[in-house]
């Protein structure tokens, strides 16, 4: 018998339709698999298990009556731990959510439920979504399942982890300056950080409000454009949400698997290449657009001066807005309260003793850093002079997209690195996103597909990036990239993975 | 612009009501200082003839029709709190004056 968990969602939605297998057995499978691979992975901070059967029953008693479903419907999900599910505790990664359960569902939360997919549980990540490798979580390591001594990236590390571990066919992630992208490119699976505004906010745990993003994780391009169409479009709870309909993305990913890209202008970005990459990350990269000039693809080169300038820019404007919008847990109405261990219990000294033993190190960081950077005296210098470097990044990609119709890049400059490696060093941690901060400040969307491994052995991610409001774009070259290169490989890159210890 | 001290660390740590104990100041002051260096870089291409952008796409007031929805139930949103009594937050002294 096929082990459900190895199925692409799209498989596994078919056999489901086709009453083949059960949504029972498929989320059972996943369970197990759950079971067996968490003590060595920790992908998870909460497993549901109970409400994901009792949804994969109702779906599969639902569909044996004749009624018409969602076409991922008893597809299980996993979602990452920033999300807002009711009944199931929701932390972001933090002591100070430690055991907090929402009274409210996020707007994805609903849409998932609605489709009838049965969520297998919350994924680790990095507190409140600030960091590259999973490893500033509150609750402890996820570990790489390409070798566990590795980060899985981050933030959404849990949920990429899942992904390429078959704990989960479908994850949900968030992408404020790459943490789609990034654990999709350490991981070996894919990651797509929608148009800003093509995925609702509502019920997101807030980082950085004009940066925020959630979108899909998977291990297939085709199953992230399912994924993306049950989630995305206008919802009248979230102000900034697009109010108009979402591009074909299923298919244009159908589209691309045909693996003809005739006519398609891809614009190399020069400042993302080169120095600071290293040499497997760089060898992939151009044998990937050799592939993309084979499939038809026109290959130009472009220039995005003001790229060497969007590293500081985010790290100004994100700790700016993280300040603000976590000034909410301040002890009153939900998660942790501290009182001082000395003086008078006041509100203001409650709230002070509360951030200070709830909140970790790298957010500490920030928000301390945002708050510098928003006070009287510097704001014109730093957060003043970031939002212009806003527009002239803003300014570069509508020169580049005026000759070009994606743009792509390596996703990461390395592979995974080693757990603890750049950890008590930030500044070498925030480099790990210098090639996907630049569409967070611009608004448009990207995907990360695995094009290879390294000289190490490690999966390597190629980006793809497209004008706003052009997501479709994204599915059909990086749909035409995994075809060509799985047909290379003679299989699916995860097949390279190393099989994981199985605990019984 | 000025480097960034940790008196200054410790002065903005309190305006983000983040109580910090002297060895969390020291690391982080020394942390934020190489931080800030690497970011000020900004302020060398924001001239003044560049317009801010606060927000990545145009963003427009939105409305909704003025019909009242049901709020959170109360004893679910308090169920969440650190402390709740008669269907309120219970929250410490708020003014410091006696």
């Amino acid at each position: 018998m096929t082990d459900l968990t190895r199925l692409t969602a799209a498989d596994l939605a078919g056999r489901l339709t086709s009453r083949d297998v059960s949504s029972v057995e498929a989320t059972q499978a996943h369970l197990d698999r759950i079971a067996a691979v968490e003590p060595a992975l920790h992908s998870f901070l909460y497993v549901n298990g109970d409400e994901a059967l009792a949804t994969a029953r109702d779906v599969d008693s639902r569909r044996a009556a004749g009624e018409k479903l969602h076409a991922l419907a008893g597809v299980p999900i996993a979602i990452k731990d920033i999300v807002v599910t009711k009944g199931m505790p929701t932390t972001a990664g933090s002591k100070i959510l430690e055991g907090w359960i929402p009274p409210y569902d996020a707007t994805i939360t609903t849409r998932i439920r609605a489709a009838g997919l049965p969520i297998l549980g919350k994924t680790n990540m990095d507190e409140f979504a600030m960091g590259s490798s999973t490893e500033h979580s509150a609750f402890g390591n996820t570990h790489n399942p390409w070798d566990l001594d590795r980060i899985p990236g981050g933030s959404g590390g849990g949920s990429a982890a899942a992904v390429a571990a078959y704990e989960a066919p479908l994850a949900i992630g968030t992408d404020t300056g790459g943490s789609i992208r990034q654990p999709a490119a350490v991981t070996g699976t894919v990651g797509v950080k929608p148009t800003y505004g093509g995925v609702s906010r509502y019920g997101l745990i807030a980082l950085a409000s004009s940066l925020d993003q959630a979108g899909p994780v998977t291990r297939t391009v085709l199953d992230s454009a399912l994924l993306h169409e049950l989630i995305g479009g206008h919802d009248p709870r979230d102000s900034t949400s697009i109010d108009e309909p979402l591009p074909g993305l299923v298919a244009a990913a159908r589209q691309g698997r045909s693996g003809d890209l005739t006519g398609m202008r891809v614009g190399v970005i020069s400042e993302l290449t080169g120095e600071g990459y290293q040499p497997g990350v760089r060898a992939r990269f151009t044998e990937s657009l050799e592939v993309l000039r084979g499939a038809g693809a026109e290959i130009v080169e472009v220039s995005c001066p003001h790229f060497t300038y969007a590293l500081g820019a985010y790290y100004l404007i994100l700790p700016s807005e993280a300040s603000s919008n976590l000034a909410k847990f301040d002890g009153m109405r939900f998660g942790l309260r501290v009182e001082p261990s000395e003086g008078k219990v006041t509100a203001e000294s409650v709230m002070g003793a509360t951030r200070g033993a709830g909140f970790g190190d790298e957010v500490k960081r920030r928000i301390i850093l945002g708050t510098y950077a928003l006070s009287a005296g510097y704001y014109d210098a730093y957060y003043g002079s970031a939002q212009k470097v806003r527009t002239l990044i803003q300014r570069d990609f509508a020169a580049a997209f005026a000759q070009t119709d994606v743009l792509v890049s390596p996703t990461t400059p390395t592979t995974a690195f080693k757990l603890g490696e750049k950890l008590d060093d930030p500044l070498a941690m925030y480099l790990n996103d210098v090639a996907t901060i630049p569409a967070n400040l611009a608004g448009i969307p990207g995907l990360s597909v695995p094009n290879g491994l390294s000289d190490d052995g490690l999966p390597v991610g190629f980006q793809v990036l497209a004008p706003a409001k052009a997501d479709d774009r994204l599915y059909r070259v990086g749909a035409a990239l995994e075809a060509l290169l799985e047909a290379q490989w003679g299989g699916p890159i995860l097949a390279k993975a190393p099989e994981l210890e199985v605990a019984r | 612009m000025s480097t960034l001290s940790r008196d200054e660390v410790a002065r903005v740590a309190a305006l983000a009501r983040i109580d910090l104990t002297p060895a969390e100041l020291d690391r982080l002051a020394g942390e934020l200082r190489v931080i800030v260096d690497a970011v000020a870089s900004v302020s060398t291409v924001a001239t003044a003839d560049v317009p801010a952008t606060s927000h990545p796409l145009p963003l427009m007031n939105v409305f909704r029709a003025d019909i009242p929805e049901p709020s959170l139930p109360v004893a679910e949103v308090l169920a969440g709190a650190p402390a709740a009594m008669e269907g309120k937050f219970l929250v410490p002294q708020i003014l410091e004056e006696d």
